[in-house]
């Protein structure tokens, strides 16, 4: 049973490493989608962490943190839209900006604040998404072999975001491909002249776009301050937003693709700190770095068409010109 | 409209003006956020080109040494930009040219002095960043992999792999947990401050080394490079119209891998300013995102060895100054420079149409006006 238990216990852990990923991957792939380049995940999530951390701090309740890393989210969204739709600039640069600035930021405002070198302050529990207990998971866990502790350990006891992330995947998955919006939003990023000549607003549907990015954005910075950890810290998000981009491509910009990258994703970084010091028999110790560095490296070799080929929607990162 | 778009504005508008303009908007947003948290910016700006500028504790020294990373990262970025490439990955490669410091100093700093130590320094940092950019050069131009999204992905790859040497191979042969040892001080180029004894003046204590003429230098190499020679001419006509390129017989994707490779050299030289000469030892994250930093002043300086120059003294003042505003101001961070870096790159950089397209305006309206009067006149 031992083994069993330290892989439920892996496996939670994946789950919970794999969320704030979902979340940036699903922005991701909205504003990819509609044909907006989204370097700025990163930037979006470690200020969205920040913002929520610090209103849950004030307020005293991590919902109106929430909707105040969502608040954050989108106004860094609107920025990016109105660089991108508007001025048709360039979308890699503008995302960069949005990272510098939410570096930048976050510990300025944390350090004149909190005067704690940039952290915000330590969060009680009545302040934080905390875990949840499924109904029934005690008893089955007890009395039911495998199956109970699965259920336990894996799929209960997770704080409400997890939840909703997984939710927001089936979500997503059904805006896409079973809304009118859905297909507008895919259409613009393919054959942006095809939408405007039915009559439809680009920018509209880009604007949307961002902003969906940025409310999940919002979601993925504040599970990680204010659900995962229990304060905000200096660049806390530390890569997340680049590997939930890696999960977007390694997906292949599809909901159901995404996922399954978020999961491998979180278990390997579940996995990084599980392996320090352990001898694995015939291969010797692992360095950890090796499981930091896999997500990039396979990316790498899926963007380069070794194994399958990713296929970026045709308009992405380029601006809509209306034609005269 | 057509005759308005005939007729440019002219130079000093294009490549003065205008970046001034979108740089006084960058600092002003960053002002309200001084303001914001509650201290006042002229002050806070007179301190920063105080500490920037003061000769007394190294403060000049400091901000052209901060100003000679900046330049090479610069350098690198512009070199990508003008065959239309953006290099984001300057920051890795700077990293994994810090290994090639390590190797060469810590074989050969007991039996070399510093006159072969040198050379040998900026050829292996050359080649560890051309290695770690001609990498992503090549998925581009061969399996049409995008530079924008390999150069990310190797940074991350660069931070892995560097935390693994430093951490297994490096620190053990002397040195921190995450450091190595510091370089024999025979084997290092000596600072401003340990030459100008001999030289017959007084300097205080700064990281300034003459790395910084290796960086003019390089400026100066670039320049040819872009405007003077057969490969220069290329790299800019890939940047301008890769496809008009491949009509002209120019090989677009020789011209990615080998342009990548200069830009990955150049970002490599960082590593040999600041873990070689500044720091005399390899610690860990030492690129401390001066490798990002190279966009901004490659956005600002319009790609331009000179504007490359003026930038990256600009962000080394604004660097120095911001360590020595946290001394006077304590409640504003020393991360404050990075918001004005974002600022200035989405400026510069993503907002550009902002400023540009009325203040060009302006002046073709009135280039037009003139035209018409001299016609008018002739008649």
């Amino acid at each position: 049973m031992d083994m069993f238990d330290q892989l439920f216990s892996l496996l939670g852990a994946s789950i919970r490493m794999a969320t704030p990923l979902i979340f940036a991957a699903m922005a991701g792939i909205y504003s990819e989608r509609s044909g907006i380049v989204d370097i700025g995940l990163e930037g979006k999530m470690l200020f969205g962490a920040f913002a929520a951390a610090v209103v849950s701090f004030e307020t005293g309740n991590p919902f109106f943190g929430l909707l105040g890393g969502i608040a954050i989210c989108i106004l860094l969204s609107l920025m990016h839209g109105f660089a991108s739709v508007k001025m048709r600039g360039d979308q890699v640069i503008s995302g960069l900006a949005v990272n510098f600035l939410a570096s930048g930021l976050t510990v300025t405002l944390g350090h004149a604040w909190y005067s704690q070198g940039g952290l915000t302050p330590a969060l009680t529990n009545a302040q934080r998404f905390t875990g949840i207990t499924l109904p029934g998971a005690e008893w089955l866990g007890e009395n039911i072999p495998v199956i109970g502790p699965l259920y336990e350990q894996v799929i209960s006891g997770h704080n409400i975001l997890v939840y909703v992330a997984f939710g927001v995947v089936a979500l997503t998955y059904w805006v896409l491909f079973n809304t009118r919006f859905g297909l507008r939003l895919r259409a613009t990023g393919e054959e942006p002249n095809a939408v405007d000549s039915a009559g439809i607003s680009v920018a509209w549907v880009r604007y949307r776009a961002v902003i969906i990015a940025g409310v999940l954005c919002g979601f993925a910075g504040t599970y990680l301050s204010i659900a995962q950890n229990a304060a905000f810290q200096r660049e806390m998000t530390s890569g997340r937003g680049y590997i939930a981009l890696a999960a977007v491509i390694f997906g292949k910009w599809h909901p159901r693709g995404a996922l399954a990258a978020c999961l491998l994703f979180g278990f390997l970084q579940a996995l990084e700190t599980r392996v320090q010091n352990v001898e694995i028999p015939m291969i010797g110790e692992l360095p950890s770095q090796l499981f930091s560095a896999i997500p990039y490296i396979i990316t790498v070799v899926l963007l380069a068409g070794f194994i399958g080929k990713a296929i970026a929607p045709k308009a992405v990162g380029v601006p809509y010109v209306k034609e005269r | 409209m057509s005759q308005l778009a005939a007729v440019e504005s002219p130079r000093w508008v294009r490549i003065g003006l205008i970046p001034l303009l979108q740089l006084v908007l960058a600092l002003a947003v960053s002002s309200l956020v001084v303001l914001m948290i509650g201290e006042d910016p002229i002050r806070a700006f007179k301190i920063m080109i105080h500490g920037a500028i003061s000769t007394e504790f190294g403060g000049l020294s400091n901000t052209l040494y901060y100003a000679t990373n900046f330049i090479f990262t610069g350098l690198a970025v512009a070199v990508a930009f003008h065959a239309g490439l953006f290099n984001i990955g300057g920051e890795g490669q700077a990293y994994v040219a810090g290994l090639a410091v390590a190797l060469v100093c810590l074989t050969l700093d007991s039996t070399l002095n510093v006159w072969f130590i040198a050379p040998l320094v900026v050829i292996g940092c050359a080649a560890f960043g051309a290695l770690w950019g001609v990498i992503p050069g090549y998925l581009q131009a061969k399996r049409g992999s995008h530079i924008v999204v390999t150069t990310i992905m190797f940074n991350f790859i660069a931070t892995a792999l560097m935390s693994y040497a430093l951490v297994v191979w490096i620190s053990p042969l002397g040195g921190n947990s995450t450091d190595s040892r510091y370089w024999a001080s025979d084997a290092v180029i000596p600072k401003v401050h340990e030459l100008a004894p001999s030289l017959g003046f007084e300097a205080s204590f700064s990281l300034l080394s003459p790395v910084l003429l290796v960086a003019l230098a390089c400026c100066a190499l670039v320049w040819i490079l872009i405007w003077r020679t057969r490969l220069g001419f290329a790299i800019r006509t890939v940047g301008s119209n890769p496809n008009a390129a491949t009509y002209a017989g120019i090989n677009a994707n020789r011209v990615i891998i080998i342009t990548m490779a200069i830009s990955g050299a150049l970002a490599g030289m960082m590593a040999f300013n600041e873990a070689y000469a500044a720091q005399g030892r390899l610690i860990l994250n030492f690129t401390s995102g001066f490798g990002f930093m190279g966009i901004a002043v490659a956005l600002m300086g319009r790609n331009h060895p000179f504007g490359i120059v003026l930038a990256a003294l600009l962000f080394g003042a604004l660097y120095q100054g911001g360590t020595e505003l946290q001394f006077e101001i304590p409640s504003i961070s020393p991360q404050m420079v990075l918001v004005i870096q974002g600022l200035v790159v989405f400026f510069t950089g993503a907002l550009d149409r902002l400023i540009r397209e009325p203040v060009e305006a302006v002046f073709q309206r009135r280039a037009i006006a003139n035209a018409n009067a001299a016609v008018a006149g002739g008649n």
